[in-house]
């Protein structure tokens, strides 16, 4: 891997480009119009596509890859960490995904942000933005490139605590725009969530130290073989639960539907698109170690399937439009780890891509159709229709109850957003559908039970979609707001259109008997091209179609009228009710964790604390102890022992003095007597000597 | 019995016997002249010990000068007689322990020194002082003009001692 | 022939009567005395040792400018110690050393 020919030695500029982009505008941001703040990171996002397709270039000449060597970091003892970027294809594929995606969505921020930082009246916070979104993509970068697990650490902390600082963008906001603090909370939630799940990738990261000596990637794959099964399996599970914490899988997936409190653009880049995927990366990238368990694959594709049709029953129960658009990713999520899991890494991989377009679109068009909905309702407070009425009430932009009949507002948007949902549900031939059959295909062969529970997923993700296209864009305005909603501009669009593009013609990737993904990433992973399954490619698209049928049945035939409960409510009864209420989850974390936690902090604080150690130890043991010890000190001790010495040398020293003072008579011829002893005495001395 | 050791006993006798006058007699002045008796009896003996030279010291230094002086401060000072001097009650420790120390040294000499017999004759080259001296002025330089010094101290000590204060004699 | 060990004796009987002097009388002169005594005594054991060592020349000498040595300083101090009891005598009118107990605590 010490090719360095080509453009490999541009690597490092991936990286520095976007940081160069962030600190152009905290310095010189000031002074700029948003139009120049958003050129600025747009730039530095964009050149940084530029190098990742000079790598791409360079690699399909070389697929060897490279190595360059930044910086030497941490040296101590055994433990060596460089700051080395890895070109193979696998880390290529995520840089071209995240710089791509990541650039048309800064184009798109341009223009929401320019309208978003003026619906809460706070137009400075536009510059800050950029400057966190170019931290996210350098960051982001730092994930992907990394030699060795410390590395990918690194960027991982890095990325999250980017998610942190974006949902709590409006931290002194809640979703509908009023002062709360309720997005900061969102933000700690994700990133104390996200903390659970970096303690375990930690562990692993320190396990594979005490066992390997090393973690860097190639040294570590070089000598996982010869490990103990146990090592192997823990490793695996450590590291699993780091993606659940990343990738918003079973149980910690929590904070994901939490973290929509952040801008749109953010929930499509970081929360759908990438970093969230970089989970799926993680188990891509330690292939070599899950290969080596099939009970870490189990439990990985177990996890990934359960996570992919729990959140998709949520899904079905939400009204937020962003809401649903989140356990979708959640679910999807789940489809790419359980097919991770189950060893097979390029239709996971393939599926993050066409995920990335597609949910990355579907976000962003999201946005576009909240952005429309405020201005209806700023068009309606200006023009004063109806008085006051709308001014004190709290609107819901993001809410789909009150949309409807939006197609003919917001027609771009629309068409946008049918792609993304035919994507997403999977239909022939659009990218979902080659994506998501891989994936189910590879189940089939594998294990069978993850099929099973995918499919139904696959099911539910066309309902919900459907239901969710039905109720925005068709049917009758159910609110005054949506009556009046504005579409976006162009800068909005024009990304949304290149997603678009995307996601028609994504699955081109990877088709069935060409493999160029499959391919491209056996340069790096040892992996073999999927089979193309027609039975599980007709069920699922049969599936599809008759889910789609299903939600048309309930939403379209019969279209919600305002204040309408769910027509799903009267059928599935207490299921619903579950589903509208994400099973309880937060509750029962809550009720498990959270106040349990309370409970022992509060134990803690009153009983060990203050009963224990302030009032019962202090008092009794230090207080009393020491009361005890000075009595026990001065009376025996010192009246006893210590007065009576001095007082018996006192009388000694007295009672010898009054004799001795007799020697001291004044008298010459007794000091002579006493001479006259010591001659006799030392004279008798030195003859008895 | 020689008539050499009859001698020595007669003359031992007589300085123990002149010692004990001296120490007994309530006279100031009976003492000193025992004292003088006593020292002559000594200078015999360093003529028999062929000392010639010293025993001629001892008489014009200690029978001369300083008994002379004894007297006259003696007589001086009026103190020929002193009431009331010994009691023996009272000086029991004082004897007991002379007695102690004369029977130690005694022990030590009958048990450590040889008996050596030693010639009552005197050589001519013994007996001279000229070697005497010629040893006094060489060998003894040094110290035999410190203790000319000090006598030189001697003498002014004794004088600013006893001087009279004209003025301020009270005090 | 007389044994060396009979001047030897002699020496020390009239050494210890010196002492005795020293410890049993009061009358200060008497005192001073015996010490001249005891230097006496002391003085009659160097001329014995160094007729003892007769054959050595140097030893007869060294005894005997000893000797010469003690009467000088036994003038030096008589002529010191005189001068003080006269002085004492003076303040006092009294030899007596019993009288003399100023240095009492």
């Amino acid at each position: 891997m010490e090719n360095t020919q080509l453009f490999f030695n541009f690597v490092p500029w991936i990286v520095f480009f976007p940081v160069l982009g962030l600190l152009l505008n905290l310095t010189i941001g000031k002074k700029l119009s948003e139009n120049g703040i958003g050129a600025i990171a747009v730039l530095a996002s964009a050149s940084a596509f530029v190098v990742a397709v000079l790598q791409a270039y360079s690699l399909s000449i070389h697929p060897e890859g490279a190595s360059i060597l930044v910086a030497e970091w941490i040296h101590v003892g055994d433990l060596a960490i460089d700051w080395t970027f890895r070109v193979d294809t696998l880390s290529v594929t995520m840089m071209l995904v995240v710089s791509g995606v990541g650039t048309l969505i800064h184009i798109y921020a341009i223009g929401y942000m320019h309208e978003d930082v003026r619906f809460h009246n706070d137009e400075g916070r536009f510059k800050r933005f950029f400057v966190f979104l170019n931290l996210f993509i350098a960051m982001m970068m730092v994930l992907v490139s990394g030699d060795s697990y410390m590395m990918l650490f690194v960027g991982w902390e890095g990325v999250g605590l980017c998610s942190f600082l974006l949902i709590g963008f409006w931290y002194d906001f809640d979703t509908l725009g009023r002062p709360s603090f309720a997005n900061s909370n969102a933000a700690k939630k994700a990133f104390i969530t996200n903390r659970i799940g970096d303690f375990g990738f930690l562990l692993a990261a320190f396990m594979m130290f005490w066992q390997f000596k090393s973690t860097n990637f190639d040294n570590v794959f070089a000598v996982v073989a010869n490990a103990e099964p146990w090592v192997i399996l823990w490793i695996t599970i450590f590291i699993l639960v780091g993606v659940a914490g990343k990738s918003a899988q079973i149980p910690l997936y929590i904070w994901l539907p939490d973290a929509m409190a952040g801008p749109t653009p953010v929930s499509a880049l970081i929360h759908a698109a990438t970093m969230v995927t970089a989970g799926v990366y993680l188990v891509t990238r330690s292939a070599p170690i899950f290969m080596l368990s099939h009970d870490a694959q189990y439990i990985v594709a177990t996890v990934g399937a359960l996570t992919a049709i729990f959140a998709a029953t949520i899904a079905v129960g939400q009204y937020d439009i962003k809401k649903v658009l989140a356990y979708s990713t959640i679910s999807q999520l789940g489809f790419m780890v359980a097919a991770v899991g189950m060893g097979a890494f390029a239709a996971g991989m393939f599926h993050l891509i066409t995920h990335a377009f597609f949910k990355a679109l579907l976000f962003l068009s999201a946005g576009s159709v909240i952005l429309g909905m405020e201005r209806g309702h700023h068009h309606l407070a200006h023009h004063g229709h109806h008085g006051g009425k709308h001014d004190e009430e709290v609107f819901d932009p993001g809410d789909m109850r009150n949309m409807g009949g939006l197609r003919k507002q917001m027609p771009v948007t629309f068409w946008l957003y049918m792609v993304g949902t035919v994507a997403l549900a999977g239909l022939f031939p659009f990218a979902g559908f080659w994506s998501k059959d891989e994936i189910l295909a590879d189940a089939f062969l594998e294990f069978p039970h993850v099929y099973w529970i995918l499919t139904g997923a696959a099911f539910l993700t066309a309902f919900y979609m459907g239901r969710q296209v039905w109720m925005v864009f068709f049917g009758k305005p159910r609110h005054e707001v949506a009556a009046h909603a504005e579409e976006s501009p162009l800068i909005m669009t024009a990304p949304l259109m290149v997603l678009a593009a995307l996601s028609v013609f994504g699955g081109a990737l990877n088709l069935p008997g060409v493999h160029t993904l499959t391919v491209w990433l056996e340069h790096t992973i040892d992996i073999h091209p999927g089979e193309f399954n027609m039975q599980v490619a007709l069920i699922s698209t049969a599936l599809a179609l008759f889910a789609i049928f299903l939600s048309w049945l309930l939403y379209m035939r019969k279209p919600l009228t305002t204040g309408q409960p769910d027509p799903l409510k009267r059928i599935l009864g207490f299921a619903f009710t579950g589903m509208e209420n994400k099973w309880f989850v937060d509750e029962a974390y809550k009720f498990v964790f959270i106040d349990r936690y309370t409970d022992l902090a509060k134990f803690f604080a009153q009983t060990v604390d203050w009963d224990f150690w302030h009032e019962w130890f202090h008092n009794s043991v230090i207080a009393a102890g020491f009361v005890g010890l000075t009595k026990f000190l001065a009376n025996p001790i010192d009246l006893g022992i210590v007065d009576n010495i001095s007082k018996i040398l006192a009388r000694s020293i007295q009672y010898s003095s009054e004799n001795f003072r007799k020697v001291q008579n004044g008298f010459v011829r007794s000091y002579a007597l006493s001479v006259m002893l010591g001659v006799v005495a030392i004279i008798g001395y030195l003859l008895i000597k | 019995m020689t008539g050499e050791l009859f001698l020595f006993f007669i003359l031992a006798l007589t300085a123990v016997l002149t010692a004990v006058g001296m120490l007994t007699s309530r006279n100031a002045v009976y003492a000193a002249l025992f004292l003088v008796l006593n020292f002559a009896v000594v200078a015999v003996f360093y003529l028999m010990l062929g000392s010639p030279f010293i025993a001629l010291s001892q008489v014009t230094v200690y029978g001369g000068a300083i008994m002379v002086l004894f007297l006259f401060v003696i007589m001086l000072l009026g103190a020929e007689n002193i009431k009331a001097e010994v009691t023996l009650k009272k000086m029991w420790p004082a004897l007991v322990l002379s007695v102690t120390l004369l029977g130690l040294i005694i022990y030590m000499i009958v048990a450590k020194v040889p008996m050596v017999g030693l010639a009552a004759e005197t050589s001519v080259a013994d007996a001279a002082p000229k070697p005497l001296a010629v040893s006094l002025f060489s060998t003894y330089l040094l110290p035999f003009e410190i203790t000319s010094f000090l006598l030189l101290v001697a003498m002014v000590g004794a004088i600013v001692l006893t001087k009279q204060e004209k003025k301020g004699a009270g005090k | 022939m007389i044994p060396v060990n009979y001047y030897l004796t002699l020496s020390v009987v009239l050494f210890s009567m010196g002492a005795l002097g020293v410890l049993i009388r009061r009358n200060s002169l008497v005192v001073f005395m015996s010490i001249e005594l005891m230097l006496n005594a002391g003085n009659l054991a160097f001329v014995t040792f160094a007729k003892m060592h007769a054959a050595n020349l140097a030893a007869v000498h060294n005894g005997q400018i000893f000797v010469f040595f003690v009467m000088t300083v036994a003038a030096a101090e008589v002529a010191v110690g005189l001068a003080l009891i006269v002085l004492i005598f003076r303040k006092k009118q009294s030899i007596d050393l019993d009288q003399l107990t100023h240095l009492k605590g």
